[in-house]
């Protein structure tokens, strides 16, 4: 149905998921209607504040519609709720990239 | 000047105002007063039998700070108990987490935004979903 951005360690497909949102290193975009995926680095991961208020902005900007991760900063959770955005928290840290895209596509 | 508190993360406010022991002559209205976290932090312990880790991670906070808000809770209730007196539940230091879902298959949280019309779960596309939220 749409664009969906999960939050992981690294750029391929075996990368692990990343709990954070405003931290992770790389955002992996999954289209579902294409099947692609694209690996976005995030610049502001290492900045000293405001990370979850950036990476918001970026999947805003992005126009994705369900994000998955694994916790929402404050700020962060106001902003996209705002724009609509699904908002998936995932507890299992030990999933790979691949594994996650495997569950959307299933079902 | 001390640091601001970090704001507790509480998934659901009590589904009650207070409570009031009945059967006492101790008539004096000083009542307890239980804060939204402290609750919080007894129900994740004590309810959902989490341990102080897993759950200082819910409420969005270290566990040394989540270990001493679950005792205050613990003394509260102890001296509304042994003193007869009224516990009541006071907003606090918390930020409340509106319109999230749980998938009971999966255990995924998630929200559900306006635009959206499919309530199932976005991972297993399971329709067992619960409400995080009371009232």
């Amino acid at each position: 149905v749409s664009k969906v951005a999960i939050t992981c360690a690294g750029n391929k497909s075996s990368s692990l998921f990343d709990r954070r949102f405003g931290r992770a290193a790389w955002y992996c975009l999954f289209d579902d209607i294409s099947g692609t995926t694209t690996y976005i680095k995030n610049e502001n991961c290492d900045d000293l504040q405001q990370t979850g208020i950036k990476a918001s902005e970026k999947m805003i900007g992005l126009e994705v519609e369900k994000i998955i991760s694994g916790d929402f900063g404050p700020f962060a959770m106001d902003l996209l709720k705002k724009f609509n955005i699904q908002m998936v928290i995932l507890q299992d840290s030990q999933l790979t990239v691949q594994e996650i895209i495997n569950k959307l596509i299933k079902k | 000047m001390p640091r601001k508190k970090r704001l507790r993360k509480v998934v659901a406010p009590p589904g009650f105002k207070g409570y009031r022991p009945y059967g006492t002559n101790n008539n004096q209205r000083n009542t307890v007063e239980l804060l939204y976290e402290e609750y919080e932090a007894l129900k994740l312990t004590d309810y959902d039998l989490m341990n102080h880790k897993e759950a200082s991670e819910v409420m969005g906070i270290s566990r040394p700070t989540f270990a001493r808000i679950y005792e205050n809770a613990r003394r509260k209730i102890a001296m509304a108990l042994v003193e007869t007196r009224e516990i009541i539940t006071i907003y606090g230091n918390v930020w409340m987490d509106k319109n999230w879902f749980m998938c009971n298959n999966c255990q995924t949280r998630f929200t559900i935004p306006k635009s959206m019309t499919d309530n199932s779960c976005p991972i297993c596309s399971s329709i067992k979903v619960e409400s995080l939220n009371f009232n």
